[in-house]
């Protein structure tokens, strides 16, 4: 009942908000409606409406899905040196860190929904009322490890801003333990979903062991970077207190991670090209394309100068320790990780495909907007989720506090 | 008081809500439910009697869609058979008769174009080189000079790396060795044609399209039955005649009898005298798939 009454004044808490806050709702609701619309016709015709075919038979859904698996997984990852450092706003880093995360799973799995070919069966692969494939389809093992996160994730969050909005004390013998169960599992969630293209012989652009590490280290350049902005943010429009000297740690530790990924990229080079066996044609047209399309190129190009610009700025003391060039690099480096896991990480593993063909993809207008859908969607809750932790944590949104409100407006009225 | 009503309003509204919900999830199920396909579960773990009954209603469904006489088999694999074929790359001229004879007998989309077969052409001075090999070949007349054909389809793997990522369980290895996929299971992840080195498996990425007097109405559930938008479908070495004694569709069109097939556990089978007396190659080997499609050179 009292959880009840939680959830009930959070609803109210997301429905009343400033003018500012409206037009955000209000222009992420058209773009929803704006995408749905492009989805409904893929639901109607079929993945024809997409540019996937036989040969490039997974691509910018399949990307984002793993591109917002590194979000999801590094936005928890940042407790770790939460706890190292012992920075102060402890609670507060990983409640947000985990409220990206809740959104980001969400988007993930809506972006594996989109992407099947008949999502009306999708309990098919469910334990108990399908037949899943356990142990044997990595799938079924992302699954698993993507919903346990999920699920530890909401507990930890709604528990927190449950007890602060009674005003009780959080038990620590509760919260600690999943928050340590977190960490493990959001690396978990990122190699599963690495080894599900790492294992496959038949596309041997993916088939190297640096993969999974990889993919770890682009998540700690992703998620942090999204976390270092709306830190800021939080800062300057609430009672959120954070220290400058741990935005700058965490910029730290992402220039460690940007160094070991850009040396496991010149690691997988270096083997591909010096080896020059026929599996070097992957990376050729990842870095020029094909004479017949480069588009490709371009991505990949893009992709590697902003890291690159990204990490000199990180890396250089004066540049990392200025607001302004901090977060020129925080979006530089989101937008390197998205280019790299959304689209270059998927298309050059089919081009060519198996049996050597060519066949040049790009997203269609449909994929674009059934992507927009769930960005939307994943920001219209992200903007939900804050707002009430916002409440809850620096605007005294407090359960007697309100009833005291709801007391006085309603003498007010009597009045 | 106004304040008080508003809010009494609203908290009604919520309860009505609350008391529609079930019903309407409730009436979801049902119409869900009147299209009883939608519950079926996994064809390999269904009893005798609801194969047949499966079978029954899709024979229904198919003979109302196109107008004419459907059969749909469930006929298992017969024992001591395990399936091979044997396609002879000497005497292939790569005319694409068995990819259209494919086409018509396994009832594959025409409209988007499906192939099971893809024949690949090659340099003879490159051999075997998948990253120098056309399949939009299409010159005036075949064979091309300089060039020698290499046709493909599902290379029955006895190790397939499909069937080991497909989360669903929805497509597996029957007894006879064939490769199949239950199209009422399959829930189009693609995830199989990801793992394919043979480019073996094919989407429905539109609805497909047959007419109605080019449709084959003699059908197995696991083969050439047609399907619906958004599954896998592959090469089942024609599983509706194999299993009643025939030969695949692509044996018997090819002009040069460049195809065999037979029972690799028969030791009188065309299949063993090949393997006895030529020498076979197998496409990847390296990657331990271990196909039951074996390439030789006749002559």
């Amino acid at each position: 009942m009292k959880f009840l009454r939680f959830l009930r004044d959070c609803l109210s808490i997301i429905s009343t908000g400033s003018r500012v806050y409206y037009a955000c709702l209000f222009f992420l609701t058209v773009l929803m409606i704006w995408g749905g619309f492009g989805y409904y016709g893929q639901l109607k015709d079929g993945l024809i409406v997409t540019h996937m075919r036989d040969s490039v038979s997974w691509g910018y859904y399949i990307g984002n899905f793993t591109f917002l698996v590194g979000v999801a997984a590094a936005a928890v990852m940042l407790v770790i040196p939460a706890y190292i450092y012992e920075w102060k706003p402890i609670k507060e880093i990983v409640i947000f860190g985990e409220i990206l995360a809740i959104c980001a799973v969400i988007m993930c799995l809506s972006f594996i929904l989109v992407d099947i070919g008949s999502p009306e069966r999708f309990w098919h692969m469910l334990p108990f009322v399908g037949t899943m494939n356990f142990p044997s389809s990595i799938l079924s093992w992302d699954f698993f490890v993507l919903s346990t996160y999920f699920l530890i994730n909401v507990i930890v969050v709604s528990y927190l801003l449950y007890t602060h909005f009674y005003k009780k004390e959080y038990k620590k013998s509760i919260v600690l333990p999943l928050v340590l169960i977190s960490i493990p599992a959001a690396i978990g969630i990122h190699t599963v979903t690495a080894f599900l293209y790492n294992a496959l012989p038949a596309r041997p652009y993916w088939n190297s062991a640096l993969l999974a590490p990889r993919f770890l280290t682009t998540a700690f350049c992703s998620g942090p970077a999204i976390l270092i902005l709306l830190f800021q943010v939080l800062r300057k429009t609430t009672r959120f207190e954070i220290k400058d000297e741990a935005l700058f740690k965490i910029a730290e530790l992402m220039v460690y991670t940007m160094f070991i990924y850009l040396f496991f990229t010149l690691a997988e080079l270096f083997k591909e090209f010096y080896s020059d066996t026929q599996h070097l044609i992957y990376w050729k047209y990842l870095l020029f394309g094909s004479p017949q399309n480069r588009e490709i190129a371009l991505y990949s190009w893009a992709s590697i100068l902003m890291g690159f610009v990204a990490f000199l700025i990180f890396l250089i003391p004066s540049t990392r320790k200025n607001f302004f060039t901090l977060n020129i690099g925080a979006v530089l480096i989101y937008f390197s990780v998205y280019f790299e896991k959304g689209i270059t990480l998927i298309i050059p593993g089919f081009t060519p495909d198996t049996l050597g063909q060519l066949y040049f993809y790009a997203p269609s207008v449909t994929e674009v907007r059934t992507a927009v859908m769930i960005f939307s969607g994943g920001a219209l809750l992200f903007t939900f989720l804050t707002k009430i932790a916002i409440a809850i944590l620096f605007e005294d949104f407090y359960f007697d506090t309100i009833r005291k409100k709801k007391a006085q407006q309603k003498r007010n009225a009597q009045l | 008081m106004a304040d008080m009503q508003e809010n009494n309003k609203t908290k009604q509204s919520r309860r009505n809500f609350l008391k529609k919900a079930p019903v309407l999830a409730l009436g979801t199920i049902a119409m869900a439910g009147c299209n009883s396909e939608y519950f079926q579960q996994n064809f390999k773990i269904l009893s005798k009697e609801e194969k047949d009954k499966i079978v029954k209603n899709l024979e229904k469904k198919y003979s109302e869609k196109y107008g004419k006489k459907f059969s749909v088999s469930d006929k298992p694999a017969m024992d001591n058979t395990l399936f091979a074929y044997a396609l002879d790359i000497s005497r292939c001229v790569g005319c694409r008769r068995c990819v259209y004879a494919c086409v018509e007998e396994n009832n594959q989309s025409r409209d988007p174009q499906i192939h099971w077969i893809q024949v690949l052409q090659m340099n003879k001075e490159k051999g075997i080189d998948f990253h120098d090999a056309d399949v939009h070949y299409n010159p005036d007349q075949v064979p091309v000079e300089g060039h020698f054909y290499l046709p493909t389809q599902c290379q029955q793997c006895e190790n397939p790396p499909c069937i080991k990522v497909c989360p669903a369980k929805a497509t597996w290895k029957e007894p006879d060795g064939i490769v199949v996929v239950d199209y009422n299971w399959c829930i189009g992840c693609r995830y199989c044609m990801a793992a394919c080195p043979y480019g073996a498996r094919h989407f429905n990425w539109g609805e497909p399209s047959i007419p109605n007097e080019e449709v084959n109405p003699v059908t197995h559930y696991l083969g050439n039955r047609p399907r619906p938008k958004g599954v896998v479908e592959k090469c089942t070495f024609c599983v509706q005649r194999t299993r009643e004694g025939k030969y695949p569709a692509c044996v018997e069109i090819c002009p040069v009898g460049a195809r065999k097939f037979g029972n690799l556990l028969d030791p009188n089978s065309e299949i063993r005298y090949i393997m006895e007396n030529k020498r076979v190659l197998v496409l990847k080997e390296e990657l331990n798939t271990q196909p039951k499609f074996y390439y030789f050179f006749g002559v």
